[in-house]
């Protein structure tokens, strides 16, 4: 186990610096200059000669990689071109929000989504599996993008009860005002994710109710409730762990879209506001930071996987 | 278009789903290629006595703030999602399948160099890796297209190494390899032919996510420019008329889902009828 978790935590490092690597390749290799990027189309050469001077874009590459990367790993971002302070508490700011729509996010899909799908694979075949399979293969198919459009026009321009966008701090608006401008990115954000996880519980549910230990624990003749709760259960809930490792990566993209159009002032935004505005060091460190949650979030369920299922845990060779 | 599905039902048992999605995929299709002469509007027309006017007989889906007809701009930006979806999973294809075959095959320095790439890939999340090849580069439809494919490579790479490996093991292999076979023969007239039923369903299931992920793309701005009408940008553009002229944005949304429920339906039909594994479990 202790060898599982130091190689785990080897290769999370090892990505880490390999996305640093990849996002300073692909910023500085690429054709264009990054001070012409930074000014326009209509900078004159002396201006361009003397952007490139103060952010030291005559060093040769390697120096300039060294120069970021060291700062990243003392904490420093480097200073955001477009609001002319550092980077790093812009970042850490725009996380810190970005971290409780996540948050919140994926405990009502780990939540809705499983009881969805054992409620499906315990009453199969009932009116009320047929609803949630055939709501499946619709919120699975809707993209995040069009359910804010949907969930803004029918919350918040027809029936008025929420506010379409924006966000208030708990010290401005009090707890109300705050979880207000939350109902409808995190509602549009579980949709699709619940379908997907209830599918796939249902599914192993399914799998783990025909099996031969579940047979072999009815023909025991313990009670029904217990059958699925100690039985059927547990090896049903291992692959959630996986799914849900899986969609934080899709969680991540919802929230990009999902923070741009209700305008709250997350991660997701930030790095379009910066791509949008070639900020150049805020771009490149929230992709740095957007890595290093979703390498950690893998970790974690890689982690809890482990502990969880005993053939790994005994076995000790986890691949 | 009933007819197709007449002529293939006596052959063999086609799931009616399957028939149900093919049919609406090729109906979007064949209305995406005619476009151009089936348009009642010119779509990137201009008409500023008609700004906003709801869905009526002249304008079946209504008018935008230009006074654009939206039928004529939906039906213009069809093929675009269609590219998107299909364009995106043929560049994965066409890279991701060689590299997986040749890593089964060349195992060693190779296998570790390609396969170590893949999993450094698969560990980014898939939208940042699509952000990060169109944050530097001009927006335009074919940067998105390339940028969603190669976001799924590694997920092809991974499915065709491990059904090569698979079929390297079988007789009929070790017989190519005694008469001499090179490996090009080997890959690609032994291992190809038999390696496509889990190719095939993983393409067909990829697609919708390709359509996903390349129309929220554009839908932020790094995709087709306006005055294109690729649907998830005329989403986006419709935002600011969302409460006085909501159908600019519903009209291209509704035929976004209409074709990704149509495209994962076909996926997964064709999941159940081609992948062993998942036969007879019906759609799980």
């Amino acid at each position: 186990m202790a060898r599982f978790l130091l190689r785990r935590f080897a290769s999370v490092v090892f990505v880490l610096w390999a996305m640093t690597v990849l996002v300073f390749a692909i910023v500085h290799i690429l054709p264009g200059s990054v001070a012409h990027m930074i000014l326009g189309e209509y900078a004159t050469a002396a201006a361009i000669a003397a952007l490139e001077e103060k952010l030291g874009l005559n060093d040769p590459l390697p120096v300039q990689y060294w120069r970021w990367f060291s700062g990243l790993l003392r904490g420093d971002f480097g200073l955001s071109i477009t609001m002319e302070r550092p980077a790093g508490p812009v970042i850490m700011e725009a996380l810190g929000r970005s971290a409780v729509l996540a948050g919140v996010s994926i405990v009502l899909v780990a939540i809705l989504g499983i009881w969805a799908g054992i409620h499906s694979a315990v009453h199969k075949g009932s009116a009320s599996d047929q609803a949630l399979t055939l709501g499946q293969y619709f919120f699975i198919a809707v993209p995040e993008f069009f359910w804010c459009i949907l969930v803004i026009l029918f919350f918040a321009v027809w029936l008025g009860w929420l506010p379409a966008t924006g966000y208030t701090p708990i010290a401005d608006g009090g707890l109300l005002g705050w979880a207000k401008h939350l109902v409808l990115p995190v509602s549009t954000l579980v949709l699709g994710l619940i379908a997907h996880v209830s599918r796939l519980v249902r599914s192993s549910m399914l799998e783990a109710i025909e099996s031969r230990y579940v047979l072999a624990a009815r023909a025991k003749g313990l009670p029904e409730r217990i059958v699925l709760r100690r039985h059927a259960l547990p090896n049903a809930l291992l692959p959630a762990i996986t799914v849900l490792a899986v969609d934080v990566g899709i969680l991540i993209g919802g929230i990009v879209v999902v923070e741009s159009v209700f305008a709250y002032p997350g991660l997701g935004r930030m790095l379009i506001y910066a791509i949008d505005n070639q900020d150049l060091p805020l771009m490149m460190g929230g992709m740095i930071v957007v890595t290093a949650v979703y390498a950690l979030a893998n970790l974690a369920a890689d982690i809890l996987y482990a502990v969880l299922n005993p053939r790994i845990r005994v076995g000790g060779t986890a691949a | 278009m009933s007819a197709s599905a007449a002529t293939a039902a006596p052959r063999r048992r086609l799931p009616r789903t399957l028939v149900v999605g093919l049919v609406v995929v090729g109906a979007i299709a064949i209305l995406a290629i005619l476009g151009p002469w089936i348009a009642p509007y010119d779509p990137q027309g201009f008409s500023m006595r008609m700004r906003l006017r709801p869905p009526s007989a002249e304008h079946w889906f209504g008018t935008d703030e230009f006074g654009r007809d939206v039928f004529s701009r939906v039906l213009a930006g069809a093929h675009h999602s269609l590219l998107m979806g299909f364009g995106a999973t043929a560049i994965s294809l066409v890279i991701g399948v060689p590299l997986g075959l040749i890593a089964a095959f060349h195992r060693g320095w190779v296998e570790e160099v390609v396969m170590r790439g893949v999993d450094l890939m698969i560990s980014l999340p898939p939208v940042l890796l699509g952000l990060l090849i169109l944050a530097v580069t001009e927006p335009g439809l074919f940067k998105t297209v390339l940028a969603v494919g190669l976001v799924y490579v590694p997920i092809m790479t991974r499915l065709a190494r491990a059904v090569a490996l698979e079929l390297l093991a079988e007789d009929f292999v070790e017989a190519a390899r005694a008469r001499g076979e090179g490996a090009f023969h080997i890959l690609v007239r032994e291992i190809l032919p038999n390696a496509w039923p889990p190719l095939i369903v993983e393409t067909a299931l990829r697609i919708t996510f390709a359509i996903l992920l390349g129309s929220a793309l554009s839908f932020l701005g790094l995709g087709p420019q306006p005055p294109d009408s690729e649907w998830g940008l005329m989403i986006a553009e419709s935002r600011p008329f969302i409460s006085e002229a909501p159908w600019i944005g519903l009209a291209p949304g509704i035929c976004l889902c209409l074709l990704l429920i149509a495209v994962n339906v076909v996926g997964e039909g064709l999941r159940d009828l081609l992948d062993p594994r998942m036969r007879g479990r019906g759609h799980g």
